[in-house]
């Protein structure tokens, strides 16, 4: 927690310790979805979360965004308790959904602008901020078409956009560049290295596929059913165990028979 | 970085948060509505359809010794038709509900530090104002097939009024439905189970002195029967203000029930998405 003396800052940007989370499901005990979830993400780096499918990292990211209240364990974003404190959290987050939550009817530009309003920018503002965004994003030309006539790619670049309205500290990315082209998830690459390295913000996101954590964080924590089962540099989780790929790895760690993969699947919603 | 970065709230201290936000959030609704003015027509086609063919079919009803009524029978419906497009125009408004939560719009607004009273505020809003544009086709359609309105202006932005409360309180039942249940089947099915009985236990169509007792006794607690005699008695030469004023007052406070219980749906909802 964030002294009120002014002390420094705690270091790590992202802290959830213990983190427990359970579901109703019908007609039998609760579902588990996040059984003492620990991670700490240190300030100015790029995080990665793997793991199959239900393992428990949307859920995490919900409760980390304030989407989502744990039944145990704490949560800080930049010493900001998450839990107690969800007003104070969502100005510091940034939050990029797995789902495009840009408004189809309205267009690039007014999503931007509306997005900066609810973040307390005066119009003004908001307009100068939107078309910067614009800009970055290579969306000035598509500013004023609605967002149901943008590509896949677009609309992509939108919602990283959106959520970078209010110049957050700590961006989350739940599967970025899920069902983008080669070349839209190699430019999506660059702009979240940017964003780490010159802009300086915390990236903490999911993602499916292993060559996109090996090449983007300097942190990978393998999640495997509501646990953190395996955690590091991604270089040297494949040296101890002398794999090749990040993909070895993470069947060391998360890998399972069929069985245990359909129910999982339950779990996952 | 430093808490200076922290983006700080702009506007001036005299407009709360929650104002400004359901400001800018009806805004995007009503831009929306006003790029489609023809969903707004498309929603009137079928009352309009049943005060034409209701109108004409049973004009001589009107005739009938003991129905009382100075007018045409035309003019006799617009009040039901009225609440009966209140009713079905706003029971959509839980699935627009339910496009975005799946669609991850719903969540982007809560993970901003918007009013989560302001993300239902819009709804409201937007509510009342197609309502308000659809009473005023249906009259002016009215009007131009022959339906008098002797209750003037008057009369006029009363029913508005009592369509609103109509509208807005359908609208809330229909966005609790959608937050609760997520199928859209599940709307569907409210709309078609309450909006037959709910318009034919009423005076709609015919005089409440018409109808067997026990219906009698169901249409004088029913609120949208409340909405049509309110319209009904506002048009008139001679409008019962006492009588208007404790039904609008009593269709507002169901109004403000039902939404206040969406509202609070909704927080829990936003809590655990």
């Amino acid at each position: 927690m964030q002294s009120p003396r002014g002390e420094a800052p705690p270091r790590a940007a992202i802290e959830a310790r213990g983190l427990v989370k359970t579901y109703p499901a019908p007609g039998k005990t609760r579902v588990s979805a996040l059984d003492g979830l620990t991670l700490s993400v240190p300030r100015g780096t790029i995080f990665a979360l793997v793991g199959p499918n239900g393992a428990g990292k949307t859920t995490t990211v919900k409760i980390l965004t304030t989407l989502a209240t744990p039944d145990a364990g704490t949560a800080a974003i930049d010493g900001i308790d998450v839990i107690a404190a969800p007003a104070r959290a969502r100005r510091v987050i940034g939050v990029v959904g797995q789902r495009s939550g840009a408004d189809p009817a309205a267009t690039g530009r007014e999503n931007l602008i509306l997005q900066g309003h609810l973040y307390g920018m005066a119009t003004k503002t908001a307009k100068a901020r939107a078309d910067e965004l614009l800009d970055r994003f290579l969306l000035t030309e598509a500013a004023g078409r609605f967002v149901r006539t943008y590509s896949g790619g677009m609309q992509r670049r939108l919602d990283v956009a959106l959520g970078l309205v209010h110049q957050p500290r700590v961006l989350f990315l739940d599967e970025p560049t899920t069902g983008l082209d080669p070349e839209s998830r190699t430019a999506m690459w660059d702009e979240i290295t940017s964003l780490a390295t010159a802009d300086q913000v915390t990236i903490l996101l999911t993602t499916h596929y292993l060559d996109e954590a090996d090449k983007l964080a300097s942190q990978v924590a393998i999640v495997d059913k509501g646990r953190v089962v395996a955690e590091g540099d991604p270089q040297v989780l494949k040296r101890e165990l002398g794999a090749e790929s990040l993909d070895d790895v993470y069947l060391h760690y998360a890998g399972r028979r069929y069985s245990d993969a359909t129910r999982l699947t339950e779990v996952a919603r | 970085m430093t808490t200076m970065d922290l983006p700080v709230r702009q506007r001036p201290a005299s407009v709360p948060p929650v104002i400004s936000d359901t400001w800018y959030l009806t805004g995007r609704k009503l831009r929306a509505l006003a790029r489609q003015p023809m969903l707004l027509a498309m929603g009137i086609i079928q009352p309009v359809i049943w005060l034409f063919l209701f109108g004409e079919m049973f004009r001589r009803i009107i005739d009938i010794p003991g129905f009382g009524y100075q007018g045409s029978y035309l003019a006799y419906l617009i009040p039901g038709i009225v609440a009966m497009n209140a009713m079905s125009g706003n029971m959509w408004a839980g699935m627009t509900m339910i496009e975005e939560i799946d669609r991850g719009t719903l969540n982007r607004f809560l993970v901003t530090p918007a009013s989560r009273l302001a993300i239902m505020n819009a709804s409201v809003v937007e509510q009342a104002v197609s309502t308000t544009i659809q009473t005023l086709i249906i009259v002016g359609l009215g009007y131009a097939g022959g339906a008098r309105y002797p209750g003037g202006a008057a009369g006029i932005v009363m029913l508005v009024v009592a369509s609103i409360e109509v509208g807005v309180f359908w609208g809330a039942l229909s966005n609790l439905t959608g937050m609760l249940v997520r199928v859209r089947e599940a709307i569907i099915g409210v709309y078609t189970f309450f909006m037959l009985p709910l318009m034919f236990l009423s005076s709609a169509f015919i005089q409440p002195g018409f109808l067997p007792g026990w219906m009698q006794a169901i249409a004088s607690r029913n609120p949208l029967n409340w909405e049509v005699q309110i319209g009904r008695s506002a048009l008139s030469a001679a409008p019962d203000w006492s009588a208007i004023g404790v039904r609008t007052g009593g269709l507002a406070i169901l109004a403000l029930i039902a939404v206040a219980i969406s509202v609070r749906t909704f927080r829990n909802y936003a809590k655990n998405v």
